[in-house]
């Protein structure tokens, strides 16, 4: 079966649990995405930008020396690091502006975490002359001050969120709040595979170009199909962009990399799927959490883009269905693995990425023989040097 | 039959309006909000809707996110609330309606919420991010315990959708005055009154409407085309300013009894 379903549902998880008011856009959203995928004309214009303005496709690289250094495995990197704004983020705003547009919305609004998708929004924005309002939780600004400065000299207002946690879930929840206030005249460019559907559905779709072009260049280098795929899992949009392409490609195993911070047992971690349990927030029923009154917990991770307390629910899905199982790594194995890829390779990963790097010494311990291993290089790590050189070299 | 239903034949018959207004449990915390409860029946109130606060009320403005903060900071939950429902139950028959998000009550479980609240006396639930479309369960377990489910309609609801959520509602229909979030900005009653025609074509259930009414003169204007009406963050922004002192109660009984009369 395809998922979603006519509802927006994966199994059990997704749906659109958001106040009456916004209903009505969300099922015109659903409508205008229908069109637009099966118009060829929005399908070339996507294209077209996709090309000549993020900078696709991105390299699928062999990563020679890390997987000499790994020894069991052969380790592909497909480089979204090296798109436009550095990260695959662009390949979802670039789509939803060009539906924005068709539904003749001037006024874009978007939350953001760590910056990244304020920044792809931003950007994509400044390009097609639209208006544009980032909410943004007041912790992250003082975090992540050069996005904010990156975000205004594009030419968009970064509204600082001051309610709850002041991180990516509040400045969610802003968002929603302002969208359901300019309900006419706006529309919220959503960051991951979370949200009410049809988002979840729409942002995995533009995100699938990651795996639709990894899996061509692999079949093209190696004549198969490679034995693993491994991303990263915030709300985990290039994950999905990755996985999806293969989902019928029984035999490729899928493992997604939540962020375990300072630990998975200790509170301070970003495992929606590791640790949570079925939860709704933000407009959709997925994996959450949550204390024992259904009440949000705060997540933790050393990367601000995977710290958020919730999970896309079809990756909620997926792990329910066992077509993709979930690991976690700490906040110190993510920092070792990006030094490990530094100095292999001379790329410097995002720390959301390198968490999926991180995985790679478990995967290697754990195969039989050798494998081969496609891992989503979601970004790049220049944004990060301030965390870098804290940690590293204080 | 359900204590709401039976306030609207009562005030169908006297030919009154239904005054409803909205206060978040545990703000400041809930013994207070055990008096207040009772303090706003004896003000007039026909229905009282009691909030459960959520770490993330993202239907709700700046007045009901910080009180649903502070009664969170209080340890306050479901169960207590509940609890708290229990021991009005032994002194007033006031309706009481929950508002709570999906996710306290999706949590605590659909089956098993709507038993402990039909247990405790609560007579309706009110979930501004549960439209009627995700709803099937709740409303199958809230309908087997006499439970009303209220649902909202929006000034952006179109037709089609007004009959399948007239269809769905119990108890009455929650219609959201402003798009936007609650106490956020003024609600115009002319805009209103042809929103609730349009309702009143395809249901008779009872209407009422919240979102951006806080004084009475503009309670009574929007009563007059409404089967009641809903004020909360002006309530919710009198309690907090008064939370602590003796004077509390008279206070929120006064404006209360302002509001009711006008709507009356």
């Amino acid at each position: 079966m395809n998922f979603p379903d006519k509802n927006g549902h994966y199994g059990q998880f997704g749906g659109r649990f958001v106040p009456e008011t916004l209903m009505a856009l969300l099922i015109d959203l659903e409508a205008e995405f229908k069109k637009a995928r099966k118009d060829p004309a929005f399908r070339k214009e996507f294209d077209f930008y996709l090309r000549t303005y993020a900078g696709r496709p991105t390299m699928l690289y062999a990563a020679e020396r890390l997987s000499r250094h790994l020894k069991t495995l052969k380790v592909y990197l497909k480089r979204e690091d090296l798109l436009h704004t550095g990260a695959h983020k662009v390949n979802n705003t670039l789509g939803q502006i060009l539906i924005a547009r068709r539904m003749g919305k001037k006024r874009i609004i978007a939350e953001t975490g760590a910056g990244q998708h304020g920044v792809a929004t931003a950007t994509v924005c400044a390009l097609f002359g639209l208006t544009c309002v980032i909410y943004m939780g007041a912790e992250d600004i003082k975090r992540q001050s050069l996005n904010v400065v990156r975000m205004r000299l594009l030419g968009a207002t970064v509204v600082p969120v001051e309610s709850g946690t002041k991180t990516l879930k509040d400045a969610m929840n802003e968002a929603i709040r302002d969208w359901v206030t300019n309900v006419s005249d706006t529309f919220y460019l959503i960051g991951t595979v979370a949200g009410p559907h049809p988002y979840p559905w729409m942002v995995r779709e533009f995100q699938s170009v990651i795996g639709h072009e990894a899996r061509r260049q692999f079949l093209s280098k190696e004549k198969r199909l490679p034995d693993y795929l491994v991303a990263c899992v915030g709300g985990g949009s290039n994950a999905m962009g990755l996985f999806h392409a293969f989902y019928k490609d029984a035999p490729v195993r899928m493992v997604g990399v939540e962020a375990a911070g300072h630990g998975i047992d200790t509170p301070f971690h970003a495992a929606a799927l590791g640790k949570g349990s079925p939860g709704v927030l933000h407009g959709c029923k997925s994996a959450l959490l949550q204390d024992d009154n259904g009440q949000v917990m705060p997540a933790h991770s050393i990367s601000a883009g995977l710290d958020y307390p919730g999970v896309g629910p079809e990756h909620a899905y997926y792990k329910e269905s066992g077509r993709a199982v979930y690991a976690a790594v700490t906040d110190n194995e993510a920092l070792d693995a990006a030094r490990l890829l530094a100095r292999t390779e001379g790329i410097i990963p995002a720390l959301e990425s390198a968490h999926a790097l991180a995985y790679l010494s478990t995967l290697a311990a754990k195969v039989k023989g050798k494998k081969s291993v496609i891992v989503c290089l979601s970004g790049r790590g220049d944004k990060d040097m301030g965390t870098i050189k804290d940690l590293l070299f204080p | 039959m359900n204590r709401i239903d039976q306030k609207f034949m009562a005030l169908r018959k006297a030919n009154k309006k239904a005054f409803i207004p909205y206060i978040t449990a545990g703000d400041p915390d809930l013994a207070v909000t055990e008096q207040l409860v009772l303090a706003l029946e004896k003000a007039g109130a026909d229905i009282i809707e009691l909030g459960v606060p959520f770490s993330d009320p993202m239907a709700d403005g700046p007045v009901i996110q910080a009180a649903s903060f502070r009664a969170l900071e209080k340890g306050t939950n479901l169960r207590q609330i509940l609890d708290l429902v229990g021991r009005i139950r032994r002194v007033s028959d006031v309706p009481i309606a929950l508002m709570s998000y999906y996710n306290p009550v999706f949590h605590f479980g659909d089956q098993a919420f709507a038993a402990a609240a039909s247990a405790a006396g609560v007579d309706g639930v009110i979930i501004p991010d549960l439209p009627v479309d995700e709803a099937d369960v709740l409303r199958r377990e809230a309908a087997a315990k006499g439970l009303a489910v209220i649902f909202f309609m929006a000034p952006t609801t179109p037709p089609a959708r007004m009959q399948a959520i007239a269809d769905a509602a119990t108890g009455f229909i929650y219609y959201v005055a402003v798009a936007g979030v609650t106490g956020a900005r003024r609600a115009e009653a002319s805009d209103i009154a042809q929103k609730l025609r349009q309702i009143k074509q395809v249901t008779d259930k009872p209407v009422c409407v919240g979102f951006g009414v806080s004084t009475p003169a503009q309670a009574q204007e929007i009563a007059r085309g409404a089967d009641g009406v809903i004020v909360g963050s002006a309530l919710v922004r009198l309690i907090h300013e008064h939370a602590g002192q003796a004077d509390l109660g008279a206070h929120v009984g006064n404006f209360a009894a302002a509001l009711a009369a006008a709507v009356h």
